[in-house]
C-alpha cells in the first residue's frame, strides 16, 4: 500500500509546486483532447442527428458501422494516422507527423464513431417523440434537425463528454503518432508510461491521479455550463 | 442554428490550441527530429544534453525514444533527421542500403546481466558466455526485449557466442516481451527473472526491488553508440545542415566533454569515444 500513499502524497507536492513542464504537459492534454472532441463533435453530431432523422438505403449498415467502431483499439487508429502522416505515406508532404496536429487528428478519429453512435440512440427517442409534428408543421427533414439537436442537447452534451474522455485517457494512438518528444508533444497519459518505463511507479501513479482530478473537473465544469444552458 | 451548450468549450479549446500551437511553431523554428533508443532517454542523458544543445546551437532536438530497429525504420520512411543507436550491425546495413550518410562513433557504455540477488542459477561472477549457459539450463526465468532494439541484437549476438540456438533452444523459461529496456527491468523485478541491461538504464531504473548486477566488465558486454544524418537524397524533407550541425557538435571536444559530464550518484554513464576510428 505505501506505493499508493506515496504516490498520493507526490501528486499532492507536484500540484502544490505546479512544476512549469508539469503545466506545459497539462495544458497540451487538455488543448489536444479538447480539440479532438470538438472535432470529433461537430462531425458525428449532425451525422447521428441525421441517421436518427432521415430513412434511406445503408442506414441500417451506416448504424451498425458506427457501433461497431465503438470499439476501435487507439493503437491501430495510431497506425493508421501514422502510414498516413509519414514522409513515405499520401500525406506525408504536410510535415505534420510528430505534431500535437496529429494527435488531434487520431483523438477525432477515435471519438467520432462514440458521438455519431450516441446522439444516434438518443435522437431516436426525441425524433419519435416530436419528428411527426416537426414534419407536420411543415418542416423538411433537414429544417427539422436543427430543433431536434436542440431538444436533444443534454444527449449532446453526453456524446461530447464521451468523447472526450476517450480522448484524454487515451495513450496507444497519440504515443505513436506524436512520439512522446518532451515540451513537444508528451501528454499526462504518455508521460505516465514513460515514466512507467523508467520504473518510478509512484510519480507515474501521482501523475495519473492528477490525470484523473483534471478530468472530473472538465466534465463537472461541461454539465454546469450545460445546465445553465439549459434552464435559461 | 442552435447547437446550445457547445459553444463555449468548443470555442476555448479552438483558441488555446491555436495559441498552443502558433507559439510552438514560432519557438519550433529552428529544430530536428533525432530518432533513438530508449536507453537514452530512459536514462536521462537527453534531458541533460538537449539543454546544452539548445544553449551552444540554438537548435531544438525534438526526440524519438523508440529502440534501435523501429528509429532505423522510422528514419527510412523519412521521419526523422538523425539517427542516435546502438547496433552496429543494423547501422551498417542501414549506411550500406543507402539511407544513411555517414555513421560517427559517438561514446560507449556496457551491458550488464541482471537478475535475481538471491542467483538462482548462480552465476554472479562469472563470465556472460558461462552465465547464459547457466541461465538456460536452471529453472528461473530470462526476460527478452524481443524489439529488434539495439540490446535485444546483442542479446541474441550473446546467446549464439554462448553455443545457445535461441530460436530453438526457447523454452517458457525465455519471455520475449517486445517491449522497452524500462518495461523488461519492471517485468523481470516483478518475476525475479534475469535481464540484459544497458547500465545507463540500469543506474537510472527506479524500481529494482530484488535486483542487482550479477555479471558485468566482460569485454563481450561492450556497448556502441553511433550517429547518423539521414540521407536526405533519399528524403529531400531532411534537415540535412541543423542534422549535421548537431552531429558535429557531439563528435567535437566540447560535446564528448559534455557526455562524459552527466553522472548519477557521481557514477560517469557514457564514456566519448569519437576519436576512435574502428568503434
Amino acid at each position: 500500500m505505501s506505493d499508493f500513499f506515496d504516490a498520493l502524497d507526490t501528486a499532492a507536492r507536484l500540484i502544490a509546486r505546479l512544476d512549469p513542464e508539469l503545466r506545459d504537459i497539462i495544458v497540451l492534454s487538455l488543448a489536444v483532447s479538447l480539440t479532438a472532441s470538438v472535432c470529433a463533435f461537430l462531425i458525428g453530431a449532425p451525422l447521428g442527428t441525421a441517421l436518427a432523422v432521415y430513412r434511406f438505403r445503408g442506414r441500417g449498415a451506416l448504424i451498425v458501422i458506427a457501433n461497431a467502431l465503438l470499439g476501435l483499439p487507439p493503437v491501430v487508429v495510431g497506425l493508421a494516422v501514422y502510414l498516413l502522416l509519414s514522409r513515405s505515406g499520401p500525406l506525408g508532404s504536410l510535415g505534420i507527423l510528430f505534431t500535437p496536429t496529429a494527435m488531434i487528428i487520431a483523438q477525432a478519429m477515435l471519438g467520432a464513431p462514440i458521438v455519431v453512435a450516441l446522439v444516434h440512440r438518443m435522437m431516436v427517442d426525441v425524433w419519435a417523440a416530436y419528428g411527426d409534428a416537426l414534419l407536420v408543421d411543415g418542416a423538411s427533414r433537414l429544417r427539422a434537425m436543427a430543433p431536434i439537436m436542440s431538444i436533444g442537447r443534454e444527449a449532446l452534451l453526453t456524446a461530447f463528454l464521451a468523447a472526450f474522455g476517450r480522448a484524454i485517457a487515451e495513450v496507444g494512438a497519440i504515443i505513436i503518432v506524436g512520439g512522446n518528444i518532451r515540451g513537444y508533444t508528451r501528454t499526462m497519459t504518455t508521460a505516465i508510461a514513460l515514466e512507467t518505463s523508467k520504473g518510478d511507479l509512484s510519480f507515474a501513479l501521482a501523475l495519473g491521479i492528477i490525470l484523473v482530478i483534471l478530468s472530473m473537473i472538465v466534465s463537472a465544469s461541461t454539465l454546469l455550463v450545460g445546465r445553465s444552458l439549459t434552464i435559461r | 442554428m442552435n447547437r446550445g451548450p457547445m459553444k463555449m468549450p468548443a470555442f476555448a479549446a479552438l483558441v488555446a490550441t491555436a495559441l498552443l500551437l502558433g507559439g510552438q511553431a514560432v519557438a519550433q523554428d529552428k529544430s530536428i527530429v533525432v530518432a533513438s533508443t530508449t536507453s537514452t532517454q530512459d536514462s536521462g542523458l537527453f534531458g541533460y544534453l538537449l539543454p546544452i544543445v539548445e544553449q551552444k546551437l540554438g537548435i531544438t532536438v525534438k526526440v524519438l525514444a523508440q529502440g534501435t530497429g523501429q528509429a532505423l525504420d522510422t528514419a527510412r520512411r523519412g521521419d526523422a533527421d538523425v539517427v542516435w543507436v546502438h547496433a552496429r550491425s543494423a547501422e551498417e546495413k542501414f549506411l550500406a542500403e543507402g539511407w544513411g550518410v555517414k555513421r560517427y562513433p559517438v561514446m560507449y557504455n556496457d551491458f550488464v546481466l541482471i537478475g535475481p540477488k538471491g542467483d538462482p542459477a548462480g552465476i554472479k561472477g562469472t563470465d556472460i558466455v558461462a552465465a547464459l549457459q547457466a541461465i538456460k539450463a536452471g529453472t528461473a526465468g530470462f526476460v527478452s526485449r524481443g524489439d529488434r532494439s539495439g540490446t535485444h541484437i546483442a542479446e541474441l549476438a550473446l546467446w549464439k557466442e554462448a553455443g545457445v540456438d535461441i530460436g530453438h533452444d526457447r523454452g517458457p523459461w525465455y519471455k520475449e516481451i517486445g517491449q522497452g529496456m524500462g518495461a523488461a527491468l519492471n517485468i523481470a523485478s516483478a518475476t525475479n527473472a534475469y535481464v540484459l541491461s544497458d547500465r545507463a538504464t540500469w543506474l537510472a531504473f527506479k524500481n529494482r526491488r530484488d535486483l542487482a548486477i550479477l555479471v558485468e566488465g566482460d569485454k563481450r558486454l561492450f556497448n556502441q553508440y553511433g550517429v547518423m544524418l539521414v540521407n536526405p537524397a533519399r528524403h529531400p524533407t531532411v534537415k540535412k545542415d541543423l542534422g549535421q550541425q548537431f552531429i558535429d557538435w557531439l563528435i567535437s571536444p566540447d560535446g564528448q566533454r559534455a557526455i562524459s559530464g552527466y553522472t548519477i550518484d557521481g557514477r560517469q554513464l557514457f564514456y566519448p569515444n569519437a576519436n576512435d576510428p574502428d568503434a
